[in-house]
């Protein structure tokens, strides 16, 4: 039992090193770099489109519960959210409630 | 230290209509009930939480776990998976910098960069002045934080009531609560492009190498975004 507890936590430890590592190395270049230079502005393209590109993988190639959906479905339900949030004086607070419940009734009633 | 007027303004983003406290709860609920099913027991799934702090990496580690992986492979599915933090990073943090203010403050506060502080800080640091920008983003920061490790203690106290079809509900909060972000982010050319040419670079690298898609689709896509916004 205490190995794997022990196991448990240097797997945490090792994880979160992984994760501040990317946070502080960005933390030291952030000491050079000027918010008015293009270097930034370059930056903040590409961490716009690495999230996007994240977002948009999450929702075509999941992991985890939501490969147990199928693609139209969450691509439908995604679609319907944005949709609701423009219209909706972009309130975020409907769009992302509907689309929980959305997923959840059109899995089980379209399931293939 | 921390001025608290611009601390507690910014911890107040978890309220209010474009709060992202919905998102964070549902998917750190789902990452609460995770680890309990793969055997954490609730110190360590807050433990979790409370270190990492960043969800596809913690998705990641519950993975390797699983199938026994090493923790030097652990390392580095967790380094690439969470290496967007880093471009994350060096496009807020110099929005954040005033010579005035203590280094420990920034070293100490990055572990807060994560999508949904981030894309709250990006649209608001404007309305702030600059001097007072990092306390603000330690509010917002320490608010974020809080939610995701008390919804890891819900979802881990809660994970013998989630049916599957709560499991597969509370999935899908999350990338549409980012989706719905990022549409309001969408202020200029060089952003749009950026976001538009990342979610369709992101998938169709995907198909070439499904660990890199991310890296490969982001950089590409920014890069290009930023050329066609500085040359048009």
């Amino acid at each position: 039992m205490s190995d794997i507890s022990n196991n448990i936590i240097l797997v945490i430890l090792v994880t979160s090193f992984a994760t501040y590592l990317s946070r502080f190395l960005g933390v030291v270049s952030s000491e050079k770099i000027k918010d008015t230079s293009k270097i930034f502005k370059w930056f903040n393209c590409i961490a716009y489109s690495v999230l996007a590109a994240l977002i948009a993988r999450m929702v075509v190639f999941p992991a985890g519960e939501l490969a147990e959906s199928a693609i139209f479905i969450r691509l439908f339900v995604v679609v319907v959210s944005v949709v609701m949030f423009l219209f909706t004086k972009r309130n975020l607070v409907y769009p992302t409630v509907a689309s929980a419940i959305m997923l959840a009734i059109l899995n089980n009633y379209l399931s293939i | 230290m921390i001025n608290s007027k611009y601390f507690f303004q910014g911890f107040k983003s978890i309220k209010g209509l474009d709060s992202p406290a919905l998102a964070l709860g549902a998917s750190f609920i789902a990452i609460g009930a995770l680890l309990k099913n793969i055997g954490f027991n609730l110190g360590q799934s807050i433990f979790s939480t409370f270190l990492t702090y960043a969800l596809p990496g913690s998705l990641v580690m519950a993975e390797s776990f699983l199938i026994g992986a090493s923790l030097i492979n652990i390392f580095l599915a967790v380094w690439l998976v969470n290496i967007r933090l880093y471009p994350m990073t060096v496009s807020l943090m110099p929005l954040l910098l005033h010579k005035s203010q203590p280094r420990w403050k920034y070293y100490l506060s990055c572990h807060f960069i994560a999508v949904s502080a981030w894309l709250i800080m990006k649209s608001n640091y404007q309305s702030i002045e600059k001097k007072h920008r990092i306390d603000f983003w330690i509010g917002i920061g320490t608010g974020t934080w809080s939610i995701a490790i008390v919804s890891t203690i819900i979802g881990f106290l809660a994970s013998d009531y989630l049916n599957k079809d709560m499991m597969i509900g509370l999935a899908i909060v999350n990338p549409v609560y980012f989706t719905c972000m990022m549409v309001g982010a969408m202020k200029s050319l060089q952003i749009s492009l950026s976001i538009i040419l990342g979610a369709i670079l992101g998938p169709a690298f995907f198909f070439i190498s499904p660990e890199w898609s991310i890296l490969y689709g982001g950089v590409s896509a920014g890069t290009i975004a930023y050329f066609v916004g500085e040359f048009k």
